[in-house]
């Protein structure tokens, strides 16, 4: 028997700390809360890495621990209370608590003049602890459980300033939009309970295992649902409106759940479910497809974007499609690999975006930003390893991962054509990251010097942040230099050793993968890769040519090509289409379904067009509410002879 | 039926069948004795203590019914086996946590409150007697029983407007709708020559004059449709739970619900299980239209008892999903519901008649703008339900739709459970609405003086209420085991009364 | 003749047979009575007065509309005889049938303490009556 690595204290660490601050926070002094929120989420990494040692010294794995068993057991199916660890799950431990850690430290900082303190952290290490019981479960609905959990607190972080109408309205997207994936996955598992009288991972995949003639099907069904959960939460086609709004949310959070952890759920569940998938090439096909359009379409978005933070949420949007276009061509490890590796970067993006965010105080439009590379060194040249990383610059981060999966696709027959919509993307990617670097740090200051700092930071205009916010800075742009080393190609002298190392999980899935490449693969791969190295270095130079050299060239080029600019600049209206499509058609229905005591003005923007439609249709529905008994007897009466007439026309019809 | 004296009856009183009534009856009638001969201004507290105790003791008497073998009392009217227990359970806890809340509600606005406590005593009498009758009379006068108890209570805010408005809305409607299902019972006795579910059943097995049963079986559906507010019969609720008060609407949209429920799954799975193609259809078209309407209802209400009663419009329609799966299943899953949709919506009710005050003047949407900055405790509370009542994971709401969405799926009926998760999608909406306003508004200084303060019992009642959401959520194992043995009892009259419940659950 | 006629109508095997003696029974009502109605007023004179066209004709001049507001105790009091009258009513077919009834139940004294549980709620019923005072009709409670 395996010795015990008492996985149940992983979450119990965060919830610990959750408890603490949520129920005593508000007592406790500003430092008390800071301990404590630091505190629990650093005891989880230290239990990561002594697991972590332990793996080292050669402990089997998977590893499975049970608590409850069954947790639940009812006609047709149980589940228990039981978490699972394997290389897959490892990974994503170490980036969860280690990054997280990194931004608690970072938030220290960030969060020290803002109103409820105490408030920020609770979320955070609920956070915390939901992430990791969705990594670490064993079976969906365990998982399920995290998914939600993360949801909700997500919705609860984004909301934080609650004083800003549109944070609360962001939040409440989030969490809608958010709903309509969770649908897709709570399908997912009844079908799989339906078929398969189980949601343990083991269980379910052994099962698939055993049958090889199972392929398509139901499969693709399950298989599709679940995509559309990994949408949701992963914000790809159709349902990443949510994650540009969700930058209301404080900085960190930004950083913590909307670029390194929560986002990435979704391609850590379709990594999870790769056994599921290698049954069903329809969904591959359309994952890979999503992925892909997903990429292309958030880069071209975020090339005029001028909120800092909305750039960054684009750019995590497009960068979870590669990583989507990766799980599509069947090489999830690149996929985990490049989630490692943006989560490294793109945090930092966040984290030193904040940081610039702080100095101006609260700026956020890159229009009013400049020249901040000699006021805020040690931010310029963090950002600097983070816009190199992940614009896919050799030797950073991001240049491995990216140009792993763009391979990946190359030789998966039939992708051609995504490889080119990656590639494009991957030179928009280096361009508009350089434009926002030059924007920030580069040219003329075009802030007001007089406004920016924080009140209490007296007269000193544009300043550095405090050291809790530099250090996180520092440790993550080393990680944005070196984290991707962990991946260097056997084509380039490396090792492979992310992809050797996550193997074991995804043996049975990726079977095109394990074949040994021959030279002529390695000198295909190099070539690749300094295709890809030319269209990134590509994208620089525009963007120096633009808004370095010639900054006039940008509105000229804005004028010349309108007809290209004006949708994107409107995003594509797809926020107005959904609002029309979906959003007023339920609202004229529950109106006019019910006409008493319905005010206007509850929900938010869709009243006004709402009005014109709901006062004039049919107000005989209307009366249906009106307050009068002998009218409600009216209905009973009617309900009643409704279902008589149904009952006594089914009797017939038997 | 002359089976009380049979050598294996002997052991036991047939007044053990009943013995939680029995218990529930004598409070009340203590209670209301006493309340007779108090002084008008003397406390009344006493008497609601005493009332806490008699359900303490009807709730112990219904886990000592586990431990007798199932079977029928009376001349076959009453059954107390593993489902009725269950029900008699979810009823009783639902009373004592009423009774906690209201033990201070009323003190210093109204007098004689004895009365309110032995109405809500005998009203839960006729509830639980519900949720053991095999008799189709037994159920109607047990039906009488609950409903004219709860249309009193509905009034019991004598001095404000909108509350005797709610008790005759709902007293009228619900003598209308009650005329239904008499009619229904005199229609099935005409079709089987029997009121015993068990004839009926046989008779409806028979083939036995298939129009009249069907008829029969749409008066009975649109009599307890009423008393669960399913659409198309809900057009009531949203009235009378905005004009009640607000403890008593906790009640009132939870225990009768419950005992309706029962009897609705007695009749359906018990009586017509045979002819499932008639009702099958009827049940799935009113889940969906109680689903929907009720959701869209709570999308643009602005007050929030409303909005909660839309809500529970639509958790009607999500339990009769349950209705449409196969028999073990699906009455456990309804079963199960009813319990979890009972923990969360007693709670809700509850803060809101501890946030509005007695005079319930705060109860719009606005109201409950930063609440969550002055009563921190109690905004963490509702949100516990809310959350519960949205179904995320860890809390009861989740693990009662998703018990009853598998039961569903599993039988087959994919696409009800589509609607319901889309339905449920569209319900986050106004939950999170009411939480946003709660955690997400700027604190406006209260109108008027906020004199909520919470008592000892109140905040007892809602410990237990948020605990019974979390542990039906985290571990539903003890609950669901005693609801799936309930619905093993449906497998048949002989097997009913041969069966023994396995004690064994009471021990895991 | 007709009762055999009727009795071989209920040995057919449509169920509805069964009701047609009740069937019979309403038509023979509604004939009688119509026949009475119709007779007289064919028979009789009509010869309208002042005195004839008022609301009792031997009896108490009426005074006011009869829409007027009565006290709330006339109706406590007519709703308390209705409710002890319905309530005594069911003693009578227990009566009638108490010599039969340790047969029908199977027990000696089921039938017996049945009816004293009975009689017990209703007295419980008078003693909260008669201690909440409704049954003085002079004392006045605000909050009945």
């Amino acid at each position: 028997m395996t010795p015990s690595l008492y996985l149940w204290l992983l979450p119990l660490f965060p919830l610990a700390g959750f408890a603490i601050n949520g129920i005593l926070g508000r007592r406790l002094p500003k430092a008390a809360v800071s301990a404590v929120a630091l505190l629990f989420p650093a005891a989880a990494f230290v239990q990561v890495l002594w697991i972590v040692a332990r793996a080292h010294q050669g402990l089997a794995l998977p590893y499975l621990e049970r608590f409850a068993t069954p947790w639940i057991a009812v006609t047709g199916f149980h589940a228990n209370f039981s978490f699972l660890l394997d290389q897959l799950t490892l990974v994503m431990l170490l980036v969860v608590t280690g990054v997280g850690l990194v931004i608690h430290l970072y938030s220290v900082g960030y969060m020290a003049a803002e109103d409820g303190y105490w408030r920020f952290f609770s979320y955070m290490n609920l956070f915390l602890f939901f992430m990791l019981t969705l990594v670490l479960a064993a079976n969906f609905l365990l998982m399920f459980v995290g998914w939600e959990g993360v949801g909700l607190v997500s919705y609860l972080l984004i909301g934080f300033y609650y004083t800003k109408d549109s944070a609360a309205n962001a939040g409440k997207k989030a969490f809608i939009v958010n709903r309509i994936g969770d649908f897709g996955f709570l399908l997912a598992m009844f079908l799989l309970i339906a078929h398969f009288g189980t949601l343990s991972f083991r269980e379910v995949f052994a099962n698939i295992s055993a049958h090889p003639d199972l392929q398509g099907g139901f499969l693709t069904a399950i298989a599709l649902l679940l995509l559309l959960g990994a949408t949701g939460k992963s914000a790809q086609i159709p349902l990443y409106v949510w994650l540009p709004d969700a930058m209301e949310g404080p900085t960190p959070v930004s950083a913590l759940i909307h670029a390194a952890t929560m986002v990435t759920a979704g391609v850590y569940m379709l990594a999870r479910a790769h056994v599921l998938f290698g049954r069903s090439p329809l969904a591959l096909a359309i994952v890979a497809i999503i992925g892909a359009a997903t990429a292309f379409f958030a880069a071209t978005i975020g090339v005029l974007q001028t909120d800092i933070k909305r750039v960054l949420a684009y750019s995590t949007i497009s960068q979870l499609g590669y990583m989507f276009l990766a799980c599509g061509v069947a090489a999830y490890s690149m996929g985990i690999f490049h989630l490692v590796t943006h989560a490294f970067f793109k945090a930092l993006l966040f984290l030193a975006a904040g940081s610039v965010i702080h100095a101006l105080g609260g700026e956020q439009d890159m229009r009013k930003m400049g020249g901040l590379r000699k006021k805020l060194p040690v931010t310029f040249w963090t950002m600097t390893a983070a816009v190199f990383a992940i614009s896919g610059l050799f030797p950073f981060a991001g240049f491995f991962s990216k140009d792993a999966i763009l391979a990946a696709t190359f030789e998966t027959p039939g992708e051609k054509i995504l490889w080119a919509v990656g590639l494009v993307t991957a030179g928009l990617t280096s361009f508009y990251m350089f434009r926002l670097w030059y924007m920030t740090f580069f040219g003329s200051p075009r802030y007001d010097e007089s406004s920016a700092g924080h009140g209490e930071h007296g007269p000193h205009g544009v300043h550095e942040s405090p050291w809790a916010m530099l250090l996180p800075l520092v440790i993550l742009g080393i990680l944005s230099l070196a984290g991707g080393w962990i991946g260097w190609p056997a084509a380039l002298g490396g090792h492979d050793w992310i992809a050797h190392f996550l193997d074991p999980v995804f043996t049975s899935a990726s079977n095109a993968q394990l074949v040994v490449p021959s030279a002529a693969d390695f000198r295909l791969e190099r070539i690749l890769a300094g295709v890809s190295m030319l269209v990134a270095l590509f994208g620089w130079w525009l963007a120096d040519l633009m808004y370095r050299r010639k900054p006039q060239l940008a509105d000229s080029a804005e004028q010349k090509t309108r007809p290209l600019y004006t949708p994107i600049w409107n995003k594509y209206w797809v926020d107005e289409m959904y609002g029309a499509v979906i959003v007023r058609p339920i609202l004229a229905l529950s109106r006019n379904l019910l006409g008493r005591g319905v005010e206007t003005g509850i929900i938010d923007g869709a009243n006004t067009a709402m009005t014109a439609t709901a006062s004039g249709a049919s107000s005989g529905i209307r009366r249906m509410q009106s307050g009068n008994i002998r009218s409600y007897a009216g209905w009973l009466a009617a309900g009643a002879a409704a279902v008589l007439i149904v009952a006594l026309y089914l009797s017939h019809s038997f | 039926m002359n089976e009380p004296m049979t050598p294996s009856m002997i052991a036991f009183s047939p007044a053990l069948r009943i013995l939680p009534e029995i218990l529930m009856t004598l409070t009340g009638v203590l209670v209301m004795l006493v309340e007779a001969v108090l002084k008008p201004r003397t406390s009344r507290k006493p008497l609601g203590i005493v009332a806490i105790l008699g359900t303490l003791a009807a709730i112990a008497a219904s886990v000592y019914q586990l431990f007798l073998p199932a079977g029928t009392a009376f001349f076959g009217t009453v059954q107390s086996d593993a489902f009725s227990v269950f029900f008699h359970l979810v009823i009783g806890c639902i009373v004592l946590v009423t009774l906690l809340i209201s033990l201070d509600y009323f003190e210093g606005h109204t007098s004689f409150v004895g009365e309110y406590y032995a109405l809500i005593l005998f009203g839960a009498t006729g509830m639980m007697l519900m949720t053991c009758s095999v008799e189709l009379l037994m159920v109607f006068i047990s039906l009488e029983i609950s409903s004219i108890s709860t249309y009193i209570l509905a009034g019991y805010r004598k001095r404000s407007a909108t509350s005797p408005e709610a008790s005759i809305k709902y007293f009228l409607l619900g003598s209308f709708a009650t005329a239904f299902f008499l009619y229904g019972i005199a229609l099935c006795f005409g079709a089987t020559g029997s009121t015993n579910l068990y004839e009926i059943a046989k008779g409806v097995a028979d083939g036995a004059s298939p129009l009249l049963l069907t008829v029969a079986f749409g008066m009975m559906l649109i009599g307890l449709g009423f008393k669960v507010s399913l659409a198309p019969f809900h057009v009531w609720t949203p009235d009378v739970y905005e004009g009640a008060p607000a403890p008593v609407v906790g009640l009132m949209s939870t225990a009768p619900k419950a005992a309706a429920f029962a009897v609705l799954l007695r009749i359906a799975y018990g009586a017509f299980g045979t002819a499932i193609h008639i009702w099958m259809p009827l049940v799935w078209i009113m889940a969906v239209l109680s689903m929907t309407i009720g959701n869209l209802g709570a999308l643009t209400q602005r007050n929030v008892k409303r909005m909660l009663a839309y809500s529970s419009i639509a958790h009607a329609g999500y339990l009769l999903v349950a209705f449409t799966a196969l028999a073990p299943m699906g009455i456990a899953a309804a079963s199960f519901y009813t319990a979890a949709y009972a923990a969360m919506n007693v709670g809700a009710f509850g803060i809101i008649s501890y946030l509005s005050g007695y005079n319930e003047a705060r109860t719009s949407l606005s109201d409950f703008a930063g609440i969550a900055r002055r009563h921190p405790v109690a905004a963490a509370a509702f949100a516990v339900f809310l959350i519960s009542l949205i179904g995320i994971p860890f809390t009861a709401g989740f693990f009662g739709k998703f018990y009853v969405f598998t039961a569903a799926i599993n039988s087959g009926n994919a696409w009800l459970a589509v609607l319901g998760l889309l339905n449920s999608g569209v319900a986050a909406f106004y939950y999170l609405r009411l939480l946003a306003q709660m955690y997400m508004v700027p604190v406006e200084p209260p109108r008027e003086a906020d004199t909520a303060h919470a008592r000892p019992a109140f905040i007892l009642a809602m410990a237990i209420l948020v605990l019974a959401v979390f542990a039906l959520g985290i571990f539903p194992g003890r609950i669901l085991d005693l609801a799936r043995a309930g619905a093993a009892t449906f497998s048949g009259p002989a097997n009913a009364a041969s069966q023994t419940v396995p004690v064994a659950l009471l021990r895991r | 003749m007709l009762c055999a006629w009727t009795v071989s109508l209920m040995q057919t095997p449509n169920y509805f047979w069964n009701y047609v003696p009740l069937l019979l029974q309403i038509l023979a009502a509604v004939g009688l009575s119509s026949f009475i109605v119709l007779a007289s007023w064919l028979i009789g004179r009509h010869r309208p007065g002042k005195v004839k066209l008022s609301t009792y004709e031997c009896g108490m001049v009426p005074q006011g509309d009869a829409r007027g507001r009565f006290s709330v105790r006339f109706y406590m009091v007519a709703m308390l005889f209705i409710l002890f009258d319905v309530e005594a009513v069911f003693m009578f077919p227990w009566a009638v049938i108490y010599r039969k009834l340790p047969g029908i139940t199977g027990s000696r004294f089921f039938g017996f303490w049945e009816m004293l549980v009975y009689i017990g709620f209703v007295l419980v019923g008078y003693f909260y009556i008669w201690k909440k005072g409704i049954l003085e009709w002079s004392k006045d409670q605000a909050d009945l």
